[in-house]
Parts: C-alpha cells; structure tokens; sequence
C-alpha cells in the first residue's frame, strides 16, 4: 500500500498560485473546488426550488398570471418543462455535486492526511466540466420550443422522435441530452480521483479501518459513481445519435404522432433505454445519499460525543447498500413491460436492500444512546437526517413489491417517497455538513440563532410538504399532470395540494434565511479557533481556514480510529487521530 | 451560570425535538388509521388480495416507523447534554446480528408473501373465452377496439391512422375481418365476465392506469402487452394515463364501464349498427 511520501515529493511541491485567475477561477487546490463545486451546487438549488414554487403555484391557482411569461397563464408544456428541468437540476447539480464533489473534494484529502487530491489538473477539469454541463442543461430554457417536457427520465420514444412529439422536444431535448453526458463525464473524471486519492494518499497510521466515515461513504459513492456514469453516458449518446443521426437504438418501426407515420425509424425498443437509464438511475440515489449517511455518522458521533456504534457495521452496511445498488434497477419497471419474471428478482434484491439501511439506522440510534447530546444546529440537521432517512426508506417498502407497485407507480406516493429519501434526507446531509465544516473552510462560525430558526421551519416544513403526498399517492394521483381539474377522482384532494403548496411556499422563502447566514457569517461571523467543535479528525489539528497546501509541510501521523470519545480515564472528552500517544492526558 | 444556561438550552431544544418527532409520528399513524385519503373499493378479487398485502406491509413499515422515531425522540430527550459523561461504548455484535436477522426474515418475508398476487396477474394468461379488447394510446386518446360477431380482429395500418377521418387506429377497409372491429373512447365491458386487454400504443409510453382494478400497465411503443382481470362490481370508472406522454398527459383519460350482460349486448348491437349505417 503506497502511503505518504515523507519526503513531500509529488504533490509536495506545488507553490501557492499567486495571480487571481489561478487562486480562485482555474485552481487546482481542491479546497478551491470544493468551495466552487459547493457554489455551483448552491445557485443550482435556488434555481431548482423557485422551479418547484412555481409548479406548486400554479397547481393550486391555474389560473394565476406569471410576470414575464408571455400570456401570462402557465401552460402545460411550460409546467412540464419545469418538472424536468427542476428534476434534472436538483438530481445532477445539486445532490450529486454538493455532497461528493463539494464537501468531498474539500475534506477528503485534509481528512486522510494528503496534501491535494492524486490529480490536481483533472479536478479542475472535473469542475469546469461539470459548470459547462450546467450552462448547457439551462439553456434548454433559452431555445425555440423551450426545456424538454420528457421528465428527468427522459423516455424515448417522447424524448427521440424531435419536435413532432411536442414543444421542447426539439433543440430543447437535444440540449439537456448533451448537458447530461457531459455531466457524466466530470462525474467519472471526479469518481477516478476520488478513489485514487483515497486510496494512495492516506497519510502514516491511517489505514482504511481508521478512515472517517465520511471518508468511507466518499469512496464507496466514487466507485458507484465510475461504475453508473459510464452507462449513462453510453444510453445519452445512442439518444443523442437516434435525435440527431437517424440511427433508432430507442424508436421501433410502425410508429404514427398525430396522424404522421414514422419512416425513418425502425428496429428499437424504447425498453433499452429504460434499463441502461435505470441501471444508472438506482445507484444515483446511493450517490446521492450515501455521503450523507457518513456526514450523519461522523455528526452525530462528534456531538453525541460517543464513538460510531459498530463502525465496522456501518461500513459493511454502506458496502452492501453500494453492491445491492446495482442490483435493484428494474424495480421502476415493474409496470414497463418487461418480463413478469425479472420482477421477482429485483423484488426480493430490493427488500433485501432495506436490511443493511436498517443497520444503519439501528446503529445511528446507538451512537447517540447514552451519549451527551450537544443541540447545534448541525448536530439538529444530523438528526432530521435520520428521522426523514427512517420516514423515506420504509416507503419504499411497499413499492418495492410489484403487486403493490403496480398500484402506486407513478403516482404522487413515489414522489413524496423519492424526496424524502434522495432530496429532503440528502439536503439535511449537506445543512448539516455546512453547518459542520463551514468554520473550517471560511475561518468564521455560521450564527447558531438563524441557523436553528432555519433548521426548525425547514424540518416542520419539509414534511409538511411531502408525508401528505403519500395520500394524494393512495388516492390514485397521477404525478407530473399540469392541471388536476379535468379527473373526477382528483376533485376531493384540492385541498391536500393546497396545505403543500403552503407550506413549500413557507419553507422555500424560509431558505433565504440559510443564504444570509452564510453571506453574512463568511464575512463577519464570530472567529472560529482552530477546532471549535472538540472534533478528533485531521481537519481539525491545522488552522481555519487551511494553509494552501494543507499542513504547511507538516502532514501528520495517525495514531488511532476517527472516533475516540468519552474514553474511561482520559482527561479529555475526546482524543485527535493525530495526537501522538505519549501525550494523550490521562486521568490518575 | 454558563454551564446552566447550556443546560437550560439543551433542555428546550431536546424537548422540541422530541416533541415534534412524537407529533409527526402519531399524525401520520393516526392519517393512516382513520383513511384520510384512500384508495376506492377494489372492484375484483386479485385487487381485493392487494389491498391485503398493502394492508400488511402497512402494519409492518407502521411498527419500524413507530419503534424508529419514538427511540430517536426517547434517545434525543434523555441524552441530551446536562453535563453528564457520555458512556463509552464501540458497538455490540449480538445487538446488530440479531437486529439483521429480525429486519431479514421481516423485510424479505413480506416481499416473498407479497409475490404471490404478482404471479396471478402475470404468470397466468387469460382463460381461453376471455373477451379481448385491445386498448390504443396516442397523444392524447385511448381507443378501445372489439374484435365484432366474427371474433377476429382486422389489420391495421399505421399509414391509414386519421384522427380527423374517423380512423383513429388505422383499420385497414380491405381486410374482412375488420368489417365488424368496434373502436370505442369508452371501455366498456360485462360484469362478471374475464377481460383480457391487449395494450399498445402508436407513438409514445403511455399507461393504462384504473384504481378500481389495482392495475396500472404501460403501453410500450412497439409492444403488445397482455393483462386480464375479472370485474365484479357494476359501475363506471375512471382511466387516466399514468406516463408521462406530452403535453396533454393531464387530460389522457377516458371512462371504463362496467355492466350487466344484457346491456353490454345492447351497447355491442347499437354500436354495430353505426358501423353499418356508415358503411
């Protein structure tokens, strides 16, 4: 196993830039990207919930006019349009970037003890990768037609035949195609150098079974995501090729829209696309959450002051949710037509997986049982993290059973299952990250009382909004319907839509508060010392924020796990990785 | 006096915690129990099976749910920071392996029991006397076409689709068999008798979706799926299409009746007799 090279060399030797441009803008310090990667992920998020404010505006006042939308009324291509671009966005800027890319990129070298990531430039190329995929994605909005109406899941033969299928299915569609592979490639780039790094960058004494959880959870997302992404990128390029190509990877013969028959196209099977989309799809929402659950493990231990309940457990468990990943994809095809059969296996692969998130949860609870909680608002965020884990995981209980599926699929239960699962637990992951690592990273505290205010209406809020989507699901509704007014069997759930899109409203603007916080604390937040938190991993035994290249030539050795606190007979209520054993207080 | 304000501090915040998690865990059991919002009476027997495994998967993710939030609010009052030391402890083997074991035999259990509903609707085909209907999507219709007194279905051309024409799902005039084909906007079919629906469509993923029925299936481009179901209950209801399709996903939808023999012959004869007045 290559560890550190005492010497410094490699990655040694590299001087702090000094011009503007290759300080902020083309960095290859991973602090740097990390903190752009956590911007862009930032202007995403805003973007993606002012497209939700409006769907849910105007579900429940169809009626109402939007200032600088010709016509005023929203229409049902415009409503469709935001559900993909708000899904699209949401799924790939935000959940995939903040978390793994943002936070990951920040601290798992600081965490193991290296002094960059193993490949500075390509990180950097990661990132702007990743922003040119952003910028193409969003003008799908600014062309003839307007954003796609497909759906984040893009299913051909709506998303392949161009624009005789509807608006925004022309040079809108083909855009978001093409942001979409893009993205792919900056997620493998990204995947590469995250398992690169950790594993050949760990420093003296820090062996995988010392790494933070956090460390684990980053690793485990890299490798699904090199694993997911290239399979993406091959489905959006034979889509990509049957809009611009004339090839029909994704088009059958025999086709007829409104009234024109299809002749240039025959052979394919829409069905492909739905597997290769999905193989990718299932383990995306790993991706999403994993480094989440390690951000929650590594919080709740610091604050509850006790060690991770069964770290070996957790790591197993994050082990087999990655492997398991793979295995569930055709549980969002249960009514897709393919094979009766096939369903049987992802049925069972599926409730299979609920076992190790179960552990996981078990062992969340015994982290923090007898342990003396200390309430900051990350530690509050870590905490919403596992009751919404817990509210959305077992949701997908019954969808994983076809029979049950064959009822709930595509209705409103999936939505509010996905959310809280993959969106609302994923988000808690980064507030409470942020929360967490922002003295780190800016030198500054974030204010506690606008942060728990935050906290408080974001949690009361997010299941206000999403535990009544559960019963629009069971009333049958249908999701992604522009208008709910023409269904009789909608009629009686009016008022259920209108209680959520309240309480969005109310939650959404509550968000600025959060923005404020961090524009205000990153300039005149209280100073935060060297490790405000009482924290044992590396990030935390070198200033706020961290010199250049990490330890100004310094790089530590480990001694011990990530997670030694509350030990009998210490002075101390916990013990720093780092902290060489002779002079770990004892107490007489 | 720090050290008091602290704990003062605490003591509210893990109060509201608790309290909040307790709340939203009785208010959604209690949603749950009293059916706010519900699904509608099944209306055949394989939907009826559904609605009991839904009902045991309810009562099993109701326990964990009640177990995991109620410890988290239990674990989240008494733990919190009063300045007592933290007890040190890395885990407990015997804990997680039973733990595992029991989330096992419940989670993968309920899939096992749960597959048997499954395999009714898809394992087998429909009984041999099954009236067949085949059921089109396009943007944004569904037509539902009966094979008539000859009991064969005609050939279709897509080049002879026409919407405007009265042609929707283009019924080829020159082949006999397709003299008699009914296509109908309406689903309509006899109580009590087996249906096997063939469900296709002309352009995009569209999906066959009816509460009453506990069935929802997608109409693949390319694909002619099989589903059959037997309704027991006179009544008309309600198809919406459940994939998205375009633009006019919101207004796919169309009425499914069903009804006693004697009026399903009725509505079999009068729509006979429009297909020979127009030809």
């Amino acid at each position: 196993m290559v560890t550190h090279d005492e010497s410094g060399g490699g990655h040694g030797h590299h001087h702090p830039p000094s011009g503007f441009i290759r300080k902020y803008i083309f960095s290859i310090d991973h602090k740097v990207i990390g903190i752009q990667y956590f911007f862009l992920a930032l202007f995403s998020v805003f973007v993606g919930m002012t497209l939700s404010l409006l769907m849910r505006i105007h579900l429940v006042w169809p009626n109402i006019k939007f200032p600088l939308n010709p016509g005023g009324l929203m229409t049902p291509e415009q409503y469709l349009a935001l559900v993909t671009m708000h899904g699209s966005i949401m799924v790939f800027m935000v959940l995939t970037t903040a978390p793994q890319s943002g936070f990951g990129n920040y601290f798992l070298p600081i965490q193991i003890g290296a002094e960059d990531m193993a490949f500075p430039v390509l990180n950097m190329l990661s990132f702007w990768t990743t922003f040119v995929s952003l910028c193409v994605l969003v003008s799908a909005f600014f062309v003839t037609g307007g954003a796609p109406i497909s759906g984040w899941t893009a299913y051909p033969t709506l998303s392949a035949l161009g624009e005789i299928t509807g608006p925004g299915q022309g040079a809108g569609q083909t855009l978001w195609v093409i942001g979409v592979a893009i993205f792919c490639i900056a997620s493998l780039l990204g995947a590469l150098n995250f398992i690169t790094t950790t594993l050949d960058l760990r420093t003296k004494g820090m062996t995988l079974g010392r790494m933070p959880l956090t460390c684990w959870s980053w690793l485990i997302t890299a490798i699904l995501g090199l694993l997911a992404f290239g399979v993406l990128l091959a489905a959006c390029l034979l889509l990509l090729l049957d809009r611009v190509a004339g090839t029909s990877f994704f088009i059958p013969g025999g086709l007829v829209v409104t009234d024109q028959v299809i002749v240039s196209h025959k052979g394919g099977s829409p069905l492909l696309w739905q597997h290769l989309f999905w193989f990718f799809g299932h383990p995306e929402v790993y991706i999403a959450i994993l480094p989440g659950m390690g951000v929650a493990s590594h919080i709740l231990s610091n604050f509850a002051r006790k060690p991770v309940f069964g770290y070996r457990a957790m790591v197993a468990a994050m082990s087999a949710i990655g492997f398991l990943g793979f295995c569930v994809w055709g549980h969002h095809m249960f009514v897709s037509g393919m094979s009766p059969y096939s369903a049987f296996a992802f049925s069972l692969m599926t409730m299979t997986i609920g076992v190790p998130s179960a552990i996981k949860t078990f062992n969340w609870l015994g982290t923090i049982w007898g342990g003396r909680i200390q309430f900051r608002t990350s530690m509050l965020f870590a905490l919403g993290f596992v009751s919404l884990f817990v509210t959305g995981g077992l949701s997908g209980l019954f969808l994983a059973q076809p029979s049950l599926d064959l009822y709930l699929h595509d209705t409103y239960f999936v939505v509010a299952h996905f959310h809280l699962i993959m969106g609302v637990a994923a988000i808690f992951g980064i507030f409470a990250a942020t929360f967490f690592w922002f003295p780190k990273m800016f030198g500054r505290m974030l204010n506690e009382t606008l942060g728990k205010i935050h906290f408080w209406i974001t949690f009361i809020g997010v299941y206000s909004i999403f535990m009544p989507m559960h019963f629009l699901g069971l009333a049958a509704h249908p999701r992604r319907y522009s208008d709910i007014t023409g269904i009789n069997f909608l009629q009686p759930l009016h008022s259920v839509h209108y209680f959520i899109t309240m309480a969005a409203m109310i939650t959404i603007t509550a968000q600025l508060i959060f923005l404020v916080n961090l524009f205000y604390s990153m300039f005149a937040g209280e100073k935060a010392g060297d490790n405000p938190w009482h924290a044992t991993t590396l990030e935390w035994a070198i200033p706020s924020p961290p010199p250049f290249d990490n330890f100004a030539g310094n790089v530590p050795s480990v001694y011990r796990g990530a997670y030694e606190f509350s030990l009998p007979d210490h002075t101390e209520d916990y013990v720093p990785q780092h902290l060489i054993p002779e002079k770990v207080a004892k107490a007489r | 006096m720090q050290r008091k304000n602290a704990e003062t501090g605490s003591t509210i915040t893990a109060f509201c915690m608790a309290l909040f998690i307790v709340a939203l865990t009785v208010i959604t059991v209690y949603l749950f129990i009293i059916k706010a919002w519900w699904f509608p009476p099944a209306i055949t027997d394989f939907g009826r099976q559904i609605d009991e495994q839904f009902g045991r998967t309810l009562i099993i993710t109701g326990v964990v749910f009640i177990l995991a939030q109620f410890g988290l609010a239990i674990a989240i009052f008494r733990f919190r920071d009063r300045g007592q030391k933290a007890t040190f402890f890395e885990g407990n083997t015997t804990m997680e392996f039973v733990w595992t074991l029991a989330t096992i035999v419940m989670f993968v259990g309920l899939g096992l029991y749960g597959e048997h509903a499954w395999a009714e609707a898809h394992f087998q085909g429909a009984a041999p006397g099954a009236l067949q209907v085949e059921v089109t999507g396009q943007q944004f219709v569904w037509n539902f076409r009966y094979a008539g007194p000859d009991g064969q279905f005609g050939s279709l051309k897509p080049e002879l689709v026409s919407a405007s024409t009265g042609n929707p799902v283009g019924l080829d005039p020159k082949d006999p068999a397709g003299k008699d084909d009914i296509v109908s906007p309406i689903l309509e079919v006899p109580e009590g008798r087996e249906i096997e629906i063939l469900i296709r469509t002309q352009d995009v993923t569209h999906s066959f979706y009816v509460r009453e029925l506990r069935l929802k299936q997608d109409a693949v481009p390319g694909m002619t799926i099989h589903m059959h179901f037997d309704a027991t209950q006179i009544g008309q209801y309600e198809i919406a299409c459940a994939e998205l399709c375009g633009l006019g996903h919101y207004r796919m939808h169309t009425y499914f009746n069903v009804v006693s023999q004697a009026d399903y012959d009725k509505w079999v004869s009068d729509q006979e007799a429009q297909i020979k007045a127009q030809q």
